[in-house]
């Protein structure tokens, strides 16, 4: 009789994460009062910034357009048992993909281009994946490692590509010419308006559409095809998964393909959707913000969704916070999305223990869906 | 409790421990005592309550209601520490051990003694020498465990146990890993261990250890205990009738042979581990339809090699293999395509290979056949069809609790293996190999999957049985071949064969048998 507890599914998923969330903003409101001004006041700022008007919601989810394609990057390679660090480097190729793309076929009409272009960033992407998952598969080189240096790799070539060989002749700073204005992508104050509904110009684009249909396709891929079933008993269970017959290395790579396919989705949101044109670093940080929301939302594509939205508040909050108190800059902000990932990634077990002492049932009573 | 009136108090006495886990009640009411000095056994089906009880006493869990009293005082017993402190010591089935220490640094972890390690070690040295030399539990002090034996790293753990004092030692399913030969030296063990005046209690759910090695057994159900007895006034079936509840069967009824064209044949196979040992060496044999072929052997002689060249799931050095007409190492080398010919494949390390513990039971259910058109529709996986196939399943073997969804490690190790069964089984296959199928499992279950095996062989297939346990092999095989150092030893039919003559050969003196 194994007496080991369990929390039950609704806490774990629901509970924890917003125990977390809110253990990281007393931190915060902790922090904020240090500086001599007032939590209360921060905290009703950034929601008022993130959630409180139509230009708040629509910025909100083009951050969390960013965030559900990364995290989702990271889950897929979790459910296969890596730990897929690469989503920054990923996205920024996939994004040198869609910008080829847009630069190439300037004059083509945009629904011929839009499906190339998700080709080509989903095809970056997962060739930027590729080798760290080779490696993995057939010499065992730990996929942290290999993906964070092909973050640094990825960060060289794309600044070399942008000083010397993608820059619009005459300029100064490293970007490339605009995309032809035909291939942006539809604006969601535009598509609303034809419908006759007024929504404030923000970037929020139809790169967000793509990003909640990819969410759908990880669901089905993932826990009802074939080929995700293989994907998961190769993360849980190699030497099953070779009982089985599937070959944990052909679906190891398989897996980093997919997860760079779907980083490499970042480029349609940032630079087909809002920059029109590649330049430095546009993923910004977002591939390592995806890793904490695939935590939060426990790798599970609702959840994500869920932490996706949550963080992009964070974003826009956090940038209004900026405008309106003085003594909070940029740095700051960072500090918070800090904290929150830190206590919503990395220190669950901490809420976990006594949160299952509190609520747990012994694990014999637990249930699980296929 | 006991009736004789002892001089010494009991060492240990549990007096009513009661231990619910929500709507689980683990532990009702439990009382027996442990006579200072002798080896008590403590037996019961997988899901007694067995571990829950040893839990308690050993201060991972706390009883809703109950005492403790270690020599007949009442102890409090909040941690390892103080079970530690009041003398007892367990050891688990699992080991505790770091695996790239010493002997030495193992047995010092935890009770080093000060900041400075070199006089702590000197001192568990001689310590250890002296226990070594008084009970016969020599161990190479300076050998990194991970090198070591099975055997001899559960030497470690009770070498670990001495050390710090204890005078009552748990031992839960010691022998699980061990094999036959490995078991009786550890009896012997066990049995100076109780001459010096220690207190033995033995947690197991083996009938023949109980009797072999204790002097009074109190049987566990459902919770609770059903009944105490002195070992040398029962039996094996009485104590597997209160074990279970009911009547058992210890020998299986088997049809008459029949068997018919081979199945499986195996010419000269040979196979290197990653290593470049050589771990079988030139084996041939066959296994015909509608008769079980045992190999018996001591484990690490090559079985478990031969067994995964033969799913598939290794690659041969040398040699050939056919199915039917198949040549199997040139046409399907992998368990995938071996499956589509119908050879089915049990394994021998149940949770490692056979299952993904954390996936539902259905789930499970389709592993390595979840490319089969039945469980598929179109892109995607027929989620009906698969729940369906369990709930049959299920009901066919005898699952409990027959839930689908219920994750495979939260069965008893006994459904696990009938899951596994329903699984290889079920899908009528041309040749079943099969690997210690009952370890780790209940007799219930026993019984149920050694019944499920000799139908499959009635039905005319042909299966390759590996297994430690001697009992299993003469209760089920119609000839046995017999491994050692990665050779056939000899061969010998069910008519012939006896305990002595398999033991002969699986030390690897042949001449015997026919071979």
């Amino acid at each position: 009789m194994s007496a080991i507890k369990q929390l039950p599914r609704w806490a774990d998923i629901f509970l924890l994460p917003l125990v977390g969330l809110a253990a990281a903003l007393l931190l915060s409101a902790g922090i904020i009062a240090l500086l001599g001004e007032s939590p209360w006041q921060a905290v009703k700022l950034m929601i008022d910034g993130a959630l409180g008007s139509q230009e708040g919601i629509g910025y909100s989810l083009f951050y969390a357009t960013n965030f559900i394609f990364t995290g989702l990057a990271v889950a897929v390679a979790f459910h296969a048992g890596l730990f897929n660090i690469g989503g920054e480097g990923q996205a920024y190729i996939g994004g040198l993909g869609t910008g080829l793309v847009c630069l190439w076929f300037s004059h083509w009409p945009f629904w011929v281009v839009l499906p190339l272009a998700v080709l080509a960033s989903a095809g970056f992407g997962a060739a930027w994946a590729f080798l760290p998952g080779l490696l993995q598969a057939k010499r065992g080189s730990h996929i942290v490692i290999t993906t964070i240096m092909f973050n640094f790799i990825a960060s060289a070539l794309m600044t070399y590509l942008l000083v010397n060989v993608l820059v619009k002749p005459g300029q100064q700073s490293p970007e490339t010419r605009e995309f032809a204005q035909g291939l942006w992508m539809p604006f969601a104050h535009e598509m609303l308006g034809r419908f006759g509904i007024n929504f404030t110009a923000t970037p929020l684009n139809l790169a967000f559409v793509l990003a909640l249909g990819a969410a759908i396709f990880v669901w089905i891929f993932i826990w009802h095809t074939r080929w995700g079933y293989a994907l998961r008993v190769v993360g849980q269970s190699p030497a099953a998964a070779v009982y089985a017959g599937m070959s944990p290395s052909r679906i190891t790579v398989m897996a980093m393909l997919l997860s760079g396919a779907l980083a490499g989705g970042l480029g349609l949101n940032e630079l087909m959707g809002s920059q029109h044109r590649i330049l430095i670093d546009f993923p910004g940080g977002a591939g390592f913000v995806g890793i904490a929301v695939a935590l939060m939302g426990r790798n599970h594509p609702f959840g994500i969704l869920l932490a996706a939205g949550l963080f992009g508040a964070l974003y826009q909050g956090g940038s209004q916070l900026t405008f309106d108190m003085p003594r909070i800059n940029r740095d700051m902000v960072v500090v918070i999305q800090g904290l929150v990932i830190l206590s919503c990634g990395a220190l669950e077990n901490m809420f976990r223990v006594p949160l299952t002492a509190l609520l747990g049932r012994p694990v014999r009573a637990e249930k699980e869906k296929l | 409790m006991t009736a004789d009136a002892p001089l010494k108090p009991p060492a240990l006495e549990l007096r009513g421990i009661d231990k619910r886990f929500g709507s689980v009640h683990a532990n009702r009411a439990i009382s027996f005592a442990v006579a200072a000095g002798s080896v008590h056994g403590l037996i019961g089906e997988n899901g007694a309550g067995k571990s829950t009880l040893m839990n308690i006493v050993y201060g991972f869990h706390r009883p809703d209601a109950g005492v403790i009293l270690v020599n007949g005082r009442e102890v409090e017993i909040h941690s390892p520490q103080d079970a530690i402190s009041a003398g007892i010591g367990m050891v688990h089935q699992h080991f505790m051990l770091v695996e790239n220490f010493t002997v030495l640094e193992n047995v010092l972890l935890g009770v080093e003694g000060g900041p400075l390690l070199a006089r702590g070690l000197a001192r568990a040295r001689m310590e250890l020498q002296k226990i070594g030399r008084d009970y016969g539990l020599e161990v190479p002090l300076d050998a990194l465990v991970g090198t070591l034996p099975v055997g001899l790293q559960q030497r470690v753990e009770i070498l670990k146990a001495l050390h710090r004092g204890a005078g009552i030692l748990i031992l839960d399913e010691p022998t699980a890993v061990l094999t036959p030969q490995e078991t009786d030296q550890f009896f012997r063990m066990l049995g100076r261990l109780r001459d010096q005046g220690r207190t033995v209690l033995l947690v197991t759910h083996k009938l023949r250890e109980i009797m072999a090695i204790t002097d009074r057994v109190t049987v566990m159900r459902q919770g609770a205990v059903v009944a105490e007895v002195v070992t040398a006034s029962t039996s094996p079936r009485e104590l597997a009738e209160k074990m279970v509840g009911r009547a058992v069967l210890l020998q299986v009824k088997k049809g008459e042979l029949r068997a018919g064209p081979a199945l499986l044949s195996v010419r000269n196979l040979s196979v290197r581990d990653s290593a470049g040992a050589l771990r079988v060496k030139h084996m041939s044999f066959e296994v015909r339809a509608g008769e079980i072929v045992a190999i018996a052997g001591v484990a690490g002689n090559g079985q478990s090699e031969l067994l995964e060249v033969l799913a598939g799931m290794g690659v041969s050095t040398s040699g050939e293999i056919f199915m039917g007409g198949f040549d199997l190492v040139a046409t399907a080398a992998d368990p995938r395509r071996r499956r589509e010919l119908g050879l089915a494949h049990v394994p021998e390390d149940r949770l490692r290979v056979g299952v993904v513990p954390g996936f539902s039971a259905q789930a499970n259910l389709i592993l390595g056949y979840q490319d089969r058109a039945a469980f598929n529709r179109g892109g995607l996986m027929n989620d009906g069809a698969i729940l369906a196939d369990c709930e049959r399943k299920m009901a066919a073997y005898d699952v409990r609790p027959p839930l689908p969804g219920l994750r495979l490690s939260a069965f008893s190790g006994g459904n696990q293996q009938k899951l596994v069964i329903a699984r290889e089984v079920d899908c009528e296959p041309q040749v079943l190999l099969v690997g210690q199928p009952t370890r780790g499992v209940d007799i219930g279950a026993i019984e149920f999957i050694h019944h499920r095996l000799v139908a499959l062989r009635d039905a005319g297939k042909a299966i390759l049985l590996i297994s430690v346990e001697l009992d299993e092999i003469l209760g089920l095989a119609d000839r046995i071949l017999v491994m050692a150092g990665g050779e056939i030893t000899g061969e010998l039919s069910r008519a012939e064969a006896t305990e002595e003559k398999i033991g002969l050969l699986m030390a690897g003196v042949r001449g015997e048998g026919r071979a």
